[in-house]
């Protein structure tokens, strides 16, 4: 793993702030909130001229790794869960952020941008969550 | 045009991803272990993002139309209810086990390894147990 992308918040900071610019890029030019998980989810809604939008901004994100390494070195990324645990949360993740309209970018990102109480409510529920959760994996149940 | 727009914005938000080290699960897990060797990241991220997002919200409030003359869809719902917050209840539950949320997961499929897959499918899903649910209910 790269120390540097760990250790420094320089690079948290200026990738947060290159998220921002493709969250202004997508709302100011085609009028619409990057929230991720409400554009995979609209897919399922199948309505006619709603959908190759958001295959295009899917197929970036997915293409993102190779444009990356075009320019610069990947840093290293390790997924430690097992199989059964990304299962079940992917499976809490999915369901979750269609019920609760949104994720970690839609009210993390665009709804806190926008002052939205809604999605400040929203993102301290699942930040809460995910420390409890944490906790309880980590620190109670040493799994 | 409109196409162009949608693909360089998951570009450059996948490239925020990978610079910010969100992509990174141990990364997420860390800021989420409050009780561990906890790192700071994400919420510098989220700082950048909203700093920059605020702006650009503030320049959308006062526009009807986007700079390619499409309507704007600003979300219409304003109240806290039972499913916004049991939603993002079993969202955050999820997000602690593995520390991998959509974007990220989108990112990671450009990885290719077997273990994003396994959580892209379980997310996708859930969402399809969603959707069904949603269209006995209406």
């Amino acid at each position: 793993m790269n120390i540097s992308l760990e250790s420094m918040p320089w690079h948290a900071a200026a990738g947060g702030a290159v998220i921002g610019l493709a969250v202004a890029v997508l709302l100011l030019f085609n009028g619409r909130i990057a929230g991720i998980s409400g554009i995979v989810g609209g897919l399922f809604r199948m309505q006619k001229g709603d959908i190759s939008w958001r295959i295009a901004f899917i197929a970036g994100l997915i293409l993102s790794i190779a444009a990356w390494k075009f320019f610069w070195i990947l840093p290293e990324i390790r997924i430690e869960s097992s199989y059964g645990m990304l299962a079940l949360a992917g499976l809490l993740v999915g369901y979750g952020t269609r019920l609760g309209s949104g994720c970690t970018s839609g009210h993390g990102v665009c709804g806190m941008s926008r002052r939205s109480p809604r999605s400040i409510a929203a993102t301290i529920v699942f930040m809460g969550m995910g420390f409890v959760t944490v906790y309880l994996i980590r620190h109670v149940w040493s799994i | 045009m409109i196409m162009i727009i949608a693909l360089l914005a998951g570009l450059v938000f996948g490239a925020g991803l990978i610079l910010s080290g969100m992509v990174n699960p141990a990364i997420v897990l860390a800021f989420l272990d409050v009780a561990g060797n906890w790192d700071s990241s994400l919420l510098w991220v989220m700082g950048g993002a909203v700093t920059i997002g605020s702006i650009a919200f503030a320049l959308a409030k006062r526009r009807k139309v986007s700079f390619l003359g499409v309507p704007m869809q600003m979300p219409t719902t304003t109240k806290i209810d039972k499913r916004l917050l049991l939603g993002s209840f079993l969202f955050g539950i999820g997000w602690g086990i593995a520390g991998i949320c959509p974007g990220p997961a989108l990112v990671l499929a450009g990885s290719g390894e077997t273990e994003i897959f396994v959580f892209l499918a379980a997310m996708l899903l859930g969402m399809g147990i969603f959707e069904i649910a949603e269209k006995k209910h209406r």
